[in-house]
């Protein structure tokens, strides 16, 4: 078992025929996850990557049932390419680009959360995220897919490399993963840190869960929180940007301390509180959970 | 991005929002003819982007057009150390002299994301004056807040309420309620993610102005606003810093002398983390990104290696998309090529991981091979602290 995706995702590529959507659509293909086509505007009805393109996302559900995208829309227009996804009835949306406006995300979050609300199927992970994977069944975003191996733990972070390294160092231990969420490195996101330790907790396959945070915000704060109160699995953490100076922004648009508030020492004190088990370095993520499956 | 006073009130004062009579000034003749101007009782203020300018020195009240000649000299070019610039300071190039206003009392005015609801907030305390943030930590409950519905600002009552909340004579609330929501309307045209006015004052015959403002813009959103980019001020940044935009490389400069090159903004936190964790100091941080080149990898060097303070890199790459054998490549060129003569370390993960390793020993270049992330960061101090 896994959470979000599987071998049945149905996968749409936002931005199919560009440099980036084409790239990594064949990486997924290769993979074996169930891409049915991509949508361009302007290039409906072509064949591209053997799959059929669309003008429209809408089209694209009609014809292929597809019931995941993912987007590789350049950062002006990326913002109305979520909303194109959950207006069609997209149930898991997967945005990789990198630098969208917080403006232009505020209506976003709005719609989605008005949408979950009403008790409408949809999920946004990202913006500026490396994606979702469930190993041998279903990549969907930038990861590289051979690093990752089929097994029992969820990670859950906020960063990409960050991620490729901790599982790299579970698979080398042999420790496979259920599934791999990016939640991406923006102010605002879809899936949070919560989301995602809410849903490992529910699936009995998932038997530990990482969690990578890093400084700005207090994401990781909350759902420490959450964790002390009704995650009994055991959960490994990590933060990045322990030495990171405060007031400037560490790459990420989201890893910036500001007024005295997202810094490392805080939200690993919340997590140990919490009862997790904070590593101090990045270097024994593996090891530390390969200790806990013993 | 980050812009001066002058010019957060400059567009301020475009959305309608009442700001002192003033004028920037880049030498002494034009700080002294806008001081005539405005009738010799003046307020000399330092534009520097760090925060702290009046506890530092960098900002005094002229009652006469003599004072504020000698305060204008005093200011203009002098080297302002405040708790935001570190010990050097920083360079005072323009001054803004404005009128001096006598003040009944001062407010603070603030809008910021709150990311947990994604969603801005209009802040004001009767607190004005103050570090925002230690009124924040002794008396939270002197922060009043109201969270901006998306695509609606600021609405007028909850414009009232904050300025009745924080005690703004009846007299004054209109006028006050109105720089509010055109504050929020600014700060949500301008794409700005942070919107400052501390203090807001009420003067002594009743007005409402932003005596200070700060404002800084969303950095993503620069594409849609042409007219932003002058703005930026290439003084107040540091010059390996502005270099390093210059090809998109994201390097952010420290006081350590273990210089590292990652790809991936958290890996590339975790990695100065762990140089710390052995016991070194890292010199920067720097993310090259996902898709690097050779080319940006020889810039990248380059950037890093003009750092005096330099004793040796650590490299740390997770190769996903970005294979090991092309960044081994690069950095068998970059090293040739810059003559590099401080020690090098190398880690490396991921994809074509044994042929970028193959590629570093047959180079004939002194290359330090680590195998994983603990290792490179106990090697890289181990060669700085000369064990």
């Amino acid at each position: 078992m896994s959470v979000l995706v599987n071998k049945h995702t149905r996968l749409l590529v936002q931005g199919y025929t560009g440099s980036q959507g084409t790239f990594h659509a064949q990486k997924s293909i290769e993979y074996g996850t169930n891409v049915v086509g991509g949508v361009t505007p302007g290039k409906g009805g072509q064949k591209h990557l053997d799959r059929p393109v669309f003008d429209t996302v809408a089209q694209g559900v009609k014809e292929t049932g597809a019931n995941a995208s993912v987007i590789f829309v350049p950062p002006p227009f990326a913002a109305d390419g979520i909303l194109e996804a959950v207006d069609a009835g997209i149930e898991v949306i997967v945005c990789i680009t990198e630098g969208i406006p917080v403006r232009d995300m505020i209506p976003v979050k709005r719609v989605i959360d008005e949408r979950a609300a009403s008790g409408k199927k949809v999920r946004l992970i990202g913006p500026n995220c490396p994606g979702i994977i469930t190993p041998e069944e279903c990549r969907i975003g930038i990861m590289p897919g051979h690093i990752h191996k089929k097994g029992n733990v969820g990670v859950v972070s906020r960063s990409g490399t960050l991620t490729y390294e901790a599982v790299g160092q579970l698979s080398a231990l042999g420790i496979g993963q259920s599934t791999c969420i990016g939640i991406g490195g923006d102010p605002i996101i879809g899936t949070t840190h919560l989301d995602a330790i809410q849903l490992f907790n529910e699936d009995p396959d998932t038997h530990v869960i990482v969690m990578i945070g890093e400084i700005g915000g207090n994401a990781e704060e909350t759902a420490a929180a959450y964790i002390k109160e009704h995650v009994k699995k055991p959960v490994v953490g990590f933060i990045a940007g322990q030495t990171a100076p405060p007031g400037r922004r560490m790459g990420h648009a989201g890893a910036i301390i500001s007024g005295g508030s997202g810094k490392a020492s805080d939200k690993m004190a919340a997590m140990r509180e919490a009862g997790i088990h904070v590593c101090d370095t990045p270097a024994v993520i593996g090891s530390s959970v390969a200790k806990l499956l013993k | 991005m980050k812009i001066h006073e002058y010019q957060a009130k400059t567009i301020l004062a475009q959305y309608g929002v009442p700001v002192p009579k003033g004028k920037v000034a880049f030498t002494v003749e034009e700080a002294e003819t806008a001081a005539k101007e405005l009738g010799g009782f003046v307020v000399v203020k330092a534009q520097i982007h760090a925060g702290g300018r009046g506890k530092g020195g960098g900002v005094k009240v002229a009652k006469t057009l003599e004072d504020a000649g000698q305060h204008i000299r005093a200011i203009l070019g002098m080297q302002l150390v405040t708790h935001q610039t570190g010990p050097a300071g920083q360079k005072v190039q323009r001054l803004l002299v404005e009128e001096a206003l006598p003040i009944e009392k001062e407010y603070y005015l603030g809008i910021t994301l709150d990311r947990a609801t994604g969603k801005n907030v209009f802040m004001a305390s009767s607190e004005g004056g103050m570090e925002i943030e230690v009124v924040a930590a002794k008396t939270p409950e002197k922060i009043l807040k109201e969270t901006m519905e998306p695509g609606m600002g600021l609405s007028a009552y909850q414009a009232r309420k904050l300025a009745f909340g924080i005690g703004i004579p009846a007299a004054a609330v209109n006028g006050a309620a109105k720089a509010m929501m055109q504050l929020a309307k600014a700060y949500e045209e301008c794409d700005a993610s942070l919107a400052e006015i501390n203090p807001f004052i009420l003067t002594k015959d009743g007005r409402t102005l932003a005596l200070d403002a700060k404002i800084n813009l969303d950095d993503n959103a620069m594409f849609r606003h042409k007219e932003f980019i002058d703005l930026r001020d290439l003084a107040e940044e540091d010059p390996l810093e502005v270099e390093a935009s210059k090809f998109s490389l994201n390097y952010i400069k420290l006081d350590g002398n273990i210089a590292c090159m990652v790809n991936g903004a958290g890996l590339a936190m975790a990695t100065m983390d762990i140089i710390k964790y052995a016991g070194g100091e890292p010199a920067n941080f720097l993310d090259v990104g996902g898709g690097a080149n050779e080319e940006q990898i020889k810039n990248a060097f380059r950037i890093l290696l003009s750092d005096e303070a330099v004793k040796a890199v650590l490299i740390n790459i997770f190769g996903g998309i970005l294979r090991c054998d092309i960044l081994a490549a690069g950095v068998v060129n970059a090293t040739r090529e810059l003559h590099v003569a401080v020690p090098i370390v190398v880690r490396m993960e991921g994809t074509n991981v044994q042929e970028g390793k193959r590629i570093l020993q047959d180079s004939g270049l002194n290359f330090t091979v680590a195998e994983d992330m603990r290792d490179a960061a106990e090697k890289v101090v181990a060669v700085v602290s000369g064990k």
